[in-house]
């Protein structure tokens, strides 16, 4: 197959880039690298407090809500939707740098569309759970929500939801702005005069990353 | 979490052989950068994203399922965190098929893989000795300076004014 080709290619004899990428790519993934240490200290932190706690609140009873449900005990169920949207969005995200790498500008519009309508759904499910905690009475500083062994809690639980979904969130925002951008020069034509569509791999990356995130802040807030 | 080495380390054999690297392609320019086209897209990659999508889709339902049994059921302790270790794991797994397939990281040379995947291994140590900590810590103020806990009564019911105090 192939391989052997590759094996042989000397990537270090000058001449072409050693990691057969464009440079902004790379340093994409430099960048997503120290934010995932970033995330990654905010979790490890959070599980280290968690850790050391007698008890933390059982997050299927603080979870609990759907918009328009009224008082009906739901566990899990908005966060699925939430989980659900941002990995469609994921895909539609790789759609279209799919079609980038085909040069198809109508095809790059079109997918890279529904990835900012999955963000924006996404951000309104969570601006939703915020309020709705809030009026529940939390938020930092203030946690009305008892241990799961039925102790008065600290106000940990709420401090680092609230700090890590929002650092989630935010990166989430600028990500639909970056989309935004990105979606306004394919429709302009700018990537159809440069003859290549790597600025889509590149927000693309980030948008991926983003979904990255999630698991793990769905795994340790809502499912653990 | 230590698991994530070794499943980033079985991607870069698995994808080796995916590797579409080839020589006798054109090279071709990007930004001033020369590189070598990482693979033709074919309608094969289509297929991909789309298995890929499927898989993220069921092991998703397989974690809230594990979630629904723990929510439903009372386990011992000891079973609650083997159903626990099981979601971490399948976690694990949705981040290496998000990274490898559609952020392409399988795809790139073993040499840009090893400068991302490597530096994240300190996460390992990162992880084990924090959690250790975080339970030693509470393990020693349990055995040196027990509190009795405050019960939680719901007379006081929760606040409703809102609005940041």
């Amino acid at each position: 197959m192939a391989q052997a080709a590759a094996v042989n290619t000397k990537w270090w004899s000058g001449g072409k880039s050693p990691f057969n990428v464009e440079y902004g790519k790379l340093m994409m993934w430099y960048f997503l690298m120290s934010d995932a240490f970033t995330f990654g200290a905010f979790l490890i932190s959070y599980g280290t407090v968690r850790m050391s706690s007698v008890s933390w609140p059982d997050p299927n009873k603080v979870f609990n809500s759907f918009p328009l449900a009224g008082h009906a005990n739901l566990p899990l169920v908005f966060v699925s939707l939430m989980t659900f949207i941002l990995i469609v969005s994921s895909v539609t995200m790789v759609l279209a740098v799919h079609e980038g790498h085909h040069g198809n500008r109508k095809g790059v519009v079109k997918w890279m569309f529904w990835t900012i309508i999955g963000g924006l759904a996404f951000l309104g499910c969570q601006a939703w759970e915020w309020h709705h905690l809030h009026d529940q009475g939390a938020w930092w500083g203030r946690n009305p929500f008892p241990n799961a062994d039925g102790t008065v809690a600290t106000t940990n639980f709420s401090n680092f939801f609230f700090t890590i979904t929002g650092f989630h969130g935010f990166h989430v925002f600028s990500g639909v702005i970056i989309n935004l951008i990105a979606l306004i020069m394919a429709q302009t034509g700018v990537f159809e005069k440069r003859g290549h569509y790597l600025m889509i791999e590149k927000v693309g990356l980030y948008w991926h990353f983003v979904d990255l995130v999630w698991v793990f802040v769905f795994l340790f807030f809502y499912l653990v | 979490m230590g698991v994530r080495i070794p499943v980033l380390l079985s991607c870069i054999t698995i994808f080796k052989n995916f590797n579409i690297i080839t020589d006798y392609m054109e090279h071709q320019t990007f930004g001033g950068e020369v590189t070598i086209p990482h693979h033709a897209p074919t309608d094969e990659s289509k297929k991909r994203i789309w298995k890929t999508t499927i898989i993220l889709s069921i092991i998703t339902m397989i974690e809230l399922g594990i979630g629904y049994l723990l929510y439903l059921t009372e386990f011992s302790h000891g079973l609650d965190l083997a159903f626990k270790g099981v979601v971490i794991i399948l976690s694990l797994l949705k981040a290496f098929y998000i990274v490898s397939i559609f952020m392409h990281l399988g795809d790139e040379i073993r040499n840009l893989i090893m400068t991302i995947v490597a530096p994240l291994m300190i996460f390992i140590w990162f992880i084990i000795a924090f959690l250790y900590e975080g339970a030693s810590w509470k393990n020693l103020r349990n055995e040196y300076n027990p509190k009795e806990p405050v019960k939680y009564e719901q007379t006081t019911t929760p606040s409703h004014e809102g609005g940041l105090k």
